[in-house]
């Protein structure tokens, strides 16, 4: 702009000098030269006007491109810090757990039932028969927020086409000092297997001892506090109070908790190689009326229902080695479980309008022991023994001769055993394909051949394993 | 009885025996953060690693041993990006230790302070073992140990009392001055190095080959955490054939036959570098680390 204002004032300015003589030869000839002055000057006014547009556009141009390209860059430098606002921001990790077998047995497993032991009214049937969908898995769990944290785990079990709540807790972040608190539904700390979900088991079935003394797994609603020792060596003291609502006890409309539990683990390294977790428990409980059903010598329907106080110990252990602690190729796990029951109080027993009812005491044990090795990446081969004893039953009314032993054939004496074998192949992480054959002696005469083929996913959050 | 109460004693008093004067109890997920804590702290701190060189970082369990020892811990120090998500969350949870939480001062990640390669374009577990935040296996480049350090020692420092801060500051400075010079003599040392071909066995190696100017053919794992079968190595040779890989790298913990039937069929011969402090007998510290890869690589190629 500045340009041609300039041009035109020295244009202008020569005009002005001109003066306005007409017919002297000299202004002829002065405006002659004056026309070719104008000539000239409006020839360079046009190219310089040219160049100038020329320069303008060009500079417009430029400084466009500039200001797009910083535009873009600081766009991008804003996206890149910024993720989309949205309600799903802060969602929890999800993961799901499917499991599907296939399962043969020699005999029916509605019919099955473990000799000698008050039935648990829990999970202790078998896997159904042929193909069948397992417990399914949902688990959503976050950090609440500095304080606290969530899990929710819910079980889909395919018989019923319903939801249960497996898990349902918050546990403190913060508490420091080795002390966590933990409120809601949960697995008991009790023993070592009963914290894990079933799909972290390595058969495809519980222990038969977890079976008729916890129903297959002991969840309870309560409160439970750990406390880990500030010493080198884990050790670990834990308690539980919880409404017993789950077997061994039984629901009861009381203020107080009614079911306690007390247990301690210790733990270490040996070596590079091996590591160890051993412990004991104990879980206290005072049943209310806790019924199941039977028959008696004439072959009528009874309900038999027990009343009073029921004592669990349990002491577990678990041992791992790989070589110099590299699991990957190779490792081998031994675990076992002994549990020894004390049961004190009434039996009663109900014929249809008919009920009597009797002392009862009974003290019995079980356990399992299993050994697991992967022989190679990914490969696992495993074995497991189950052995329970029925112990002694003292019956008031069989002593006192109002019934007779046959009035209580579920309780007749009796060790049932049972010896599973298992190879399983873990390709990642996420997934496992298990073969297991058991040879299940749960009731006298009545051997049970065992086959299943199961599959284990996992998909979603990745989730963090227990020792 | 009497030996029941002999064998208790005793195992309280091994329990027992933590380190109370430690200006800093330090927990590191690994032994190359565990050696950098060390450096910087010297003797003022218990530095407890939780692996050794010779353990596959993605397979360890939240032992007893691993609780216990979080729960005395001033500060957690993990690579970070995943690589512990299978363990270290819960070690962290059971420990009942509020101070090495997510989110709390006592705890570090190393990942947080270097520029993360190979992030995922797709994220899907059927690509295998990958991580979403980017390859975590970020030790194996020693401009990255500098910068975890620099950050490292700041948070150490935040952790104690002032003199102790000035020890570790002054620590560091030394430890960064011999650092920078040997770095110095690696790269002098690994030039002939730029541009060899390489085959890996997992994808362990992407900031080794970013520092060296490595450039890596192909892995051996058909996923990364999948094991190869023969038949995808024989695939996998005949690939490689347009361009010919000089050199097959390994990590120490990692099982041979892979590498060593890849080396056989290819006929070029097999690097095993340490991988971390521990992985080798030379690769006793930071510098045998480095020093030890180094020779690991340029001895294969002689």
């Amino acid at each position: 702009m500045k340009r041609i204002s300039r041009g035109a004032a020295v244009v202008s300015a020569m005009l002005v000098t001109v003066p306005a003589f007409a017919a002297d030869p000299d202004i002829v000839a002065l405006r002659e030269e004056l026309a070719e002055v104008r000539q000239i000057y409006e020839k360079r006014l046009s190219t310089l006007e040219a160049r100038l547009a020329q320069y303008e556009g060009k500079a417009a141009r430029s400084e466009a491109k500039a200001v797009s390209a910083e535009v873009i860059a600081r766009k991008a430098v804003v996206a890149a810090s910024q993720k989309p606002a949205s309600e799903a921001a802060f969602n929890p990790a999800i993961s799901a757990v499917l499991m599907a077998t296939y399962g043969y047995t020699g005999r029916d497993p509605n019919h099955y039932a473990i000799q000698g032991f008050i039935p648990t009214g829990g999970d202790v049937t078998l896997p159904r028969r042929n193909f069948s969908l397992g417990e399914s898995e949902i688990g959503i769990a976050a950090d609440i927020d500095h304080l606290f944290r969530g899990q929710l785990t819910l079980s889909l079990p395919p018989k019923e086409n319903t939801i249960a709540l497996e898990e349902a807790f918050a546990q403190t972040l913060s508490l420091g000092s080795g002390t966590t608190l933990r409120v809601g539904r949960f697995f008991s700390g009790i023993g070592y297997l009963n914290g894990q979900h079933a799909h972290a088991w390595d058969f495809v079935d519980a222990p038969l001892v977890y079976k008729v003394m916890l129903g297959g797994q002991l969840h309870s609603d309560g409160l439970q506090v750990k406390w880990i020792a500030p010493t080198d060596l884990f050790l670990e003291f834990g308690g539980e109070l919880a409404n017993g609502g789950p077997f061994p006890s039984t629901d009861r409309s009381e203020n107080g908790a009614t079911m306690y539990a007390l247990f301690a683990h210790a733990g270490g390294d040996v070596g590079l190689s091996s590591s160890w977790r051993a412990g004991v428990s104990w879980l206290n409980t005072s049943p209310r009326d806790r019924a199941y059903q039977d028959m008696n010598r004439l072959g009528n329907a009874v309900t038999d229902a027990f009343s009073g106080r029921s004592n669990l110990l349990i002491a577990d252990g678990i041992w791992k080695w790989a070589p110099e602690g590299n699991a990957t190729d190779r490792s081998l796990v031994l675990q076992g479980e002994f549990f020894l029951r004390d049961e004190q109080g009434l039996l009663r027993y109900d014929l249809t309008g008919a009920a009597l009812s009797g002392d009862y005491a009974a003290q019995q044990a079980g356990l399992y022991g299993q050994v697991l090795y992967q022989f190679i990446p990914h490969w696992r081969i495993g074995y497991r023994f189950d052995w329970l004893d029925s112990g002694s039953h003292n019956i008031g009314l069989v002593d006192s001769g109002a019934l007779s032993s046959f009035d209580f054939p579920l309780l007749g004496g009796f060790s049932p055993k049972r010896h599973s074998v298992m190879l399983d192949w873990t390709p990642s992480e996420f997934s496992r394909i298990r073969f297991q054959y058991a040879r299940d002696d749960a009731s006298p005469g009545r051997t049970d051949n065992q086959l299943w083929v199961q599959l284990i996913t996992s998909f979603g959050a990745h989730g963090a394993h227990h020792f | 009885m009497k030996k029941l109460i002999r064998l208790s004693v005793l195992l309280l008093a091994a329990g027992l025996a933590v380190d109370a004067h430690a200006v800093l109890r330090i927990f590191a997920t690994v032994p190359e953060w565990g050696a950098l804590a060390k450096e910087i702290g010297g003797e003022g701190v218990d530095v407890f690693i939780a692996t050794t060189g010779q353990q596959d970082p993605h397979h360890v369990q939240a032992r007893p041993s691993l609780i216990a020892r979080a729960r005395e811990a001033d500060l957690v120090v993990a690579t970070g990006a995943e690589l512990e998500i299978g363990w270290l969350p819960l070690v962290q949870r059971d420990s009942g230790n509020d101070r090495i939480q997510l989110g709390q001062r006592g705890y570090f990640e190393a990942a947080t302070e270097v520029a993360l390669l190979e992030i995922p374009a797709h994220l899907d577990r059927a690509e295998g073992d990958v991580h979403p935040g980017g390859n975590p296996h970020v030790q194996m480049d020693p401009r990255n140990i500098e910068a975890v350090g620099a950050a490292l020692v700041e948070r150490m420092a935040e952790l104690v009392p002032p003199a102790d801060a000035a020890t570790f500051r002054l620590h560091w400075q030394t430890f960064d001055e011999r650092w920078k010079s040997a770095m110095a003599g690696w790269e002098k040392r690994g030039a002939p190095l730029r541009g060899t071909l390489i085959v890996v066995q997992h994808k362990a190696f992407p900031y080794l080959e970013d520092w060296l100017g490595l450039v890596e053919v192909a892995a051996l794992e058909p996923k990364p955490g999948v094991e190869p079968s023969v038949a995808y190595l024989n695939k996998l040779r005949a690939q490689v054939t347009g361009r010919p890989p000089k050199l097959v790298v390994r990590a120490a913990y990692q099982s041979p036959q892979a590498a060593e039937w890849f080396s056989r069929e290819a006929k070029i011969p097999v690097a095993v570098v340490p991988f971390t402090v521990g992985g080798s007998a030379q690769a006793t510290d930071l510098f045998g680390l480095f020093e030890d890869t180094l020779d690991q690589l340029l001895g294969a190629l002689k």
